[in-house]
């Protein structure tokens, strides 16, 4: 296989790691500035026209396009640099790629002290993102995710909120035990497979010759379950979430919970449903009652409990990832179709709700619900923005989420009529809390302590640079609401490849 | 008196072979010229040039890079590309402590040429040390670098701390030659016992003494020999339970000498393990298998858990030394039953050096009069008044830690993919979870550098910000770029160790 001479799919990771190092070596300020809106567009550029290409694009080995290999030195280990994309990684990639602009555009108006070292971590997390789901090698997706996982921490550590020190530890030594445990999974399934590299490719093909018996199936998926699991806050595993959303500054929320956190669902889906299928079948009916039970009621309880409003949405999407799950566990091509989309939508609308709190934060200087109010009246946009942004979080048909948590449902009926009605009462308590925060942030009588705070400074709508990187994530919202198709057709053609051990049986 | 055996004897020596060390040697001795000839104005030069010259001979090796295997001086020395890999890195180390020296020692009224003549001495040593296939020869280098550490640990003599490092290390060293020395001489009385099959006159040697033991595969006398001889190399290497002298030790040497001792002489004493392990004892798998996994486990828990609660910088590397031993040894415990696994050990010492390195080469930078002192209280508030002094520790730290996209992360990867391939899924838990707690301590460093919460820089430290002089940290600037350079791209040598 030759490289193209022009691979896109590598510019997204180069460019933003290029400008990276430069600001390392000390680019000025103005200059990385400027540099910066291009690099972080360049990215989502690339994705939008990726996706436009590949139902046109030429498909090789089990449905991957684009694909190009690059040496990194341990071939002799089976490792090399090898990008592609197929139906599942395509919608993630643009994800990656949509998040990422609006997350850099909000972190370029949002003053941070020390934002030339702001923006280095936030290019190197963009970086990790695009990498992520561009990679076909399963230790180079294991790497871009870490990649994009270090400055997270760090960027809770300085720049976030209140207990930042605390939740910067927590979320550390939570998400290395989860990212340990993975990789452990991943290597496991390459050694055992017998394949010379940990091109998933190449143990694609090494399983479906010679697919791994039930026992050991049943122990890797175990070891990945877990592990990305506490990636993915699968409950009890979710403790770190609420806490480390609620310190992380807006643009690392956004990119963590919407694009970052997708990485563990998307490893079960790309890796470990299609190569273990069978151990798949022994975990479902547990992952199932723990994602129905755990995630969406015990947590959607606790979410309508919340006063904090960015520790609620931190809640939401713990909770969300819960139907994620439950698709994940049906695991038939209807299912899991749903939990990609759901993967998408939940990304944009998640990330939507953290850059509207901080822009509420700053409007009110607080996160507490309770001490808001009437600020509808005097941010009419802002607040049209937030109220489209938690119909967009319930699954209001209209929008991408509804086309998430549809199949789902529909699918999760015949597994199992007890879960889906509890996964049914699930979106009533998100409507109650989603309307409920909008409700309390901006309509009713305002608070003494909001009236106080505006005296001292007067409270101005949402300016236009913080309303176009919400706009974007409305405008994505939208258009996959309206039309699905758009993604559905090459989730849908990726996941109706028969898994590697049926293809063998036959 | 016929000398036609010398003369035979002497046409196998191939000296050009050597050639390294012997340059070396030559460049120690010419540094105690130079003092005695040149006057004291330009005694400052002195380290400079011992620098200069060993850069002129990494070059040189680097050029004249052998990736042949060919024995030399009758057996006593084979030479193998691992063993010039050995070479660049112990040349590699000593550039670097002499570097570190040429800061660490200025104005603590000790003698400054001696400390580099013995690094070289040392250096040359070792680079024999690992070349050697015969266990007089292994023996010898081995008491040379033990000998030269003696002096340097204690280098610093007024300091009440260094001096007990000295003493510690002398009395533990001393114990850990015996104890291999009577292996040695067990293995060596029973590979020539009569009446054993295969018994030989060649036991000395590790190609003779491993066809011994293949044909007594369960011989008593030859297992307590090898766990006498393991025992010996555990403690250079400090792995549990022979790790007890290193907090002190570590704690009291002068910082360059804790570099050179955590990174070179754990190195050399890895690399004859890994020779041992894998030539000479393959047929006592059963038993030596056990032996280091268990050593492994032992070592990775103790070192983490010891660890966490240190406060002191010197120790905490100390013992978070002692768990890389740990983790190294998990791959020389899968390397019987693995190849991969040798590689594996290369390019964790490789990596292990640099970011060692690293964080040695700060922590130079702002270590106080006092050298045995340094918490990590220190370094609160690093990033806001020095950026390039944290980011580089911050590349040393992370790369130990295990971090991607930092060069460790892949050692560690290759380490624990060969414990797989080996069956140690018990071994890998236990890894796992001391990376976990690994974390946990180096996060606590990172978080006094970084996070603002600790207050600032205290005024003394915050006065050596600048200092350490151009050298060193244009050095460890290349160092912290290498550590993130290898964690991408490993190139010559990941090509090297993978095939």
């Amino acid at each position: 296989m030759s490289n193209p001479s022009f691979d896109p799919l590598l510019l997204s990771v180069a460019a933003p790691l290029a400008l990276a190092a430069l600001i390392a070596l000390g680019l000025p300020k103005k200059i990385v500035v400027k540099l910066a809106y291009l690099v972080f567009a360049l990215p989502a550029a690339i994705a939008v026209y990726l996706w436009w290409g590949f139902a046109g694009a030429a498909k090789e080995a089990h449905g991957y396009a684009y694909l190009s290999e690059y040496s990194t030195g341990l071939g002799g280990f089976g490792i090399s640099l090898k990008l592609g994309l197929n139906g599942i990684s395509l919608p993630l990639f643009v994800l990656a790629g949509v998040v990422g602009l609006a997350a850099g555009l909000y972190a370029l108006q949002s003053k941070a002290e020390r934002m030339k070292s702001y923006l280095l971590l936030l290019l190197v997390m963009q970086a990790g993102l695009m990498g992520t789901f561009a990679s076909v090698d399963i230790f180079f997706f294991y790497f871009f995710h870490e990649l994009a996982l270090i400055p997270t921490f760090i960027m809770v550590g300085i720049w976030g909120g209140r207990d930042r020190t605390h939740a910067a530890m927590m979320m550390t030594i939570y998400l290395t035990v989860g990212a340990m445990l993975s990789l452990l999974g991943l290597v496991a399934i390459y050694a055992k497979s017998g394949a010379s590299s940990f091109d998933l490719l190449a143990i694609r093909d090494a399983l479906a010759t010679h697919p791994l018996g039930e026992v050991t199936q049943k122990h890797i998926l175990g070891l990945l379950l877990f592990g990305f699991g506490i990636l993915v806050s699968l409950w009890p595993f979710h403790s770190w979430a609420p806490l480390g959303y609620g310190a992380a500054p807006s643009s690392a929320a956004m990119l963590h919970a919407g694009v970052l956190k997708k990485f563990g669902l998307y490893g079960l889906v790309q890796i470990a449903l299609p190569l273990l299928p069978l151990g798949f079948l022994h975990w479902s009916h547990p992952l199932a009652s723990l994602a129905a039970v755990g995630n969406v009621l015990v947590i959607g309880l606790v979410t309508m409990a919340q006063r904090d409003l960015k520790q609620m949405v931190g809640y939401s999407s713990v909770m969300h990832m819960g139907y994620a799950f439950l698709g994940l566990a049906v695991g038939s091509v209807l299912g899991v179709g749903g939990v990609v989309m759901l993967m998408v939508a939940h990304g944009l609308s998640v990330a939507l709700l953290f850059l509207l709190s901080t822009s509420v934060y700053q409007r009110t200087n607080t996160f507490d619900m309770h001490q808001m109010g009437g600020l509808g009246a005097k941010a009419p946009v802002l607040a049209a923005l937030f109220v489209t942004a938690t119909f967009a979080s319930v699954g209001l048909p209209g929008f991408a989420n509804f086309w998430g948590e549809l199949p789902i449902f529909v699918s999760l009926w015949g597994f199992s009529h007890c879960l889906t009605l509890i996964a049914l009462s699930g979106t009533v308590i998100s409507a109650v809390y989603g309307l409920r925060a909008a409700a309390r942030a901006f309509f009713g009588p305002q608070t003494e302590a909001f009236a106080r705070f505006e005296a001292q400074k007067p409270v101005e709508d949402i300016a236009w640079s913080e309303r176009i990187p919400a706009l974007i994530l409305i405008a994505a919202l939208l258009f996959v609401g309206v039309w699905p198709r758009s993604l559905s057709t090459a989730i849908d053609q990726a996941l109706a490849r028969p898994p590697a051990a049926v293809a063998a049986s036959r | 008196m016929d000398f036609t055996v010398l003369r035979d004897l002497a046409a196998g020596n191939n000296w050009w072979a050597i050639w390294p060390e012997l340059v070396l040697g030559c460049l120690a001795l010419l540094l105690l010229v130079l003092e005695t000839v040149l006057p004291k104005s330009a005694h400052d030069k002195i380290p400079d040039i011992s620098i200069a010259a060993q850069l002129g001979i990494l070059l040189a090796l680097l050029f004249n890079f052998d990736t042949s295997y060919h024995e030399t001086f009758n057996g006593l020395i084979m030479l193998t590309p691992q063993g010039e890999l050995m070479r660049v890195f112990f040349l590699a180390s000593s550039i670097l402590v002499s570097v570190l020296g040429r800061v660490s020692l200025k104005g603590r009224g000790v003698p400054r040429i001696e400390f580099h003549h013995i690094v070289l001495i040392v250096a040359a040593a070792m680079m024999l040390l690992v070349e050697s296939r015969n266990f007089v020869m292994l023996f010898v280098t081995l008491e040379t670098v033990t000998v030269g550490l003696y002096i340097l640990v204690s280098y610093y003599r007024s300091n009440p701390k260094t001096l007990e490092a000295g003493l510690k290390y002398l009395v533990m060293g001393a114990l850990s030659s015996a104890l291999l020395l009577f292996g040695i001489v067990l293995l060596y009385g029973v590979a020539g016992s009569a009446g054993l099959t295969g018994r030989t006159t060649a036991g000395m040697y590790f190609s003779g003494l491993a066809a011994f033991l293949d044909a007594n595969p369960h011989n008593f006398m030859a297992s307590a020999g090898i766990v006498l001889v393991l025992s010996g190399v555990a403690f250079k290497i400090g792995a549990f339970p022979f790790q007890i002298w290193v907090p002190d030790v570590y704690q009291g040497a002068p910082t360059p000498v804790t570099a050179f001792l955590a990174v070179a002489s754990k190195a050399a004493g890895f690399v004859v393990l890994l020779v041992l392990v894998t030539q000479v004892f393959p047929a006592y798998d059963w038993l030596v298998g056990p032996v280091l996994a268990l050593m492994a486990a032992a070592t990775m828990i103790f070192g983490n858990l010891a660890a966490l609660k240190q406060s002191n910088v010197k120790r905490l590397i100390g013992l978070s030394g002692v768990s890389h031993a740990g983790f190294i040894l998990l791959a020389v415990a899968s390397a019987s039953r693995v190849p991969a696994a040798v590689g594996a050990v290369y390019f964790y010492l490789v990596v292990y050096l640099i970011a060692s390195f690293t964080v040695f080469g700060v922590m130079t930078i702002l270590a106080g009069p006092d050298d045995t002192e340094q918490e990590v209280s220190d370094y609160s508030g690093l990033a806001k008044q020095s950026p390039f002094l944290a980011g580089v520790l911050g590349c040393g730290l992370g790369s130990l830690a295990g971090i991607p996209p930092l060069a460790g992360f892949m050692g560690k990867l290759l380490v624990f993919t060969a414990a797989f391939k080996a069956g140690h899924y018990g071994l890998l838990a236990v890894a796992i979870a001391c990376v976990a707690i690994s974390i946990y301590y180096y996060f606590g460093w990172i978080r006094a550098a970084y996070f603002n919460d600790e207050g600032a820089l205290s005024e003394a430290t915050a006065s050596r910000i600048g200092g350490g002089g151009t050298l060193l940290r244009v050095t460890v600037a290349v160092l912290a770029a290498l550590s993130i350079i290898l964690g991408f791209y490993q190139g010559m040598l990941g090509a090297l160790i993978g095939g």
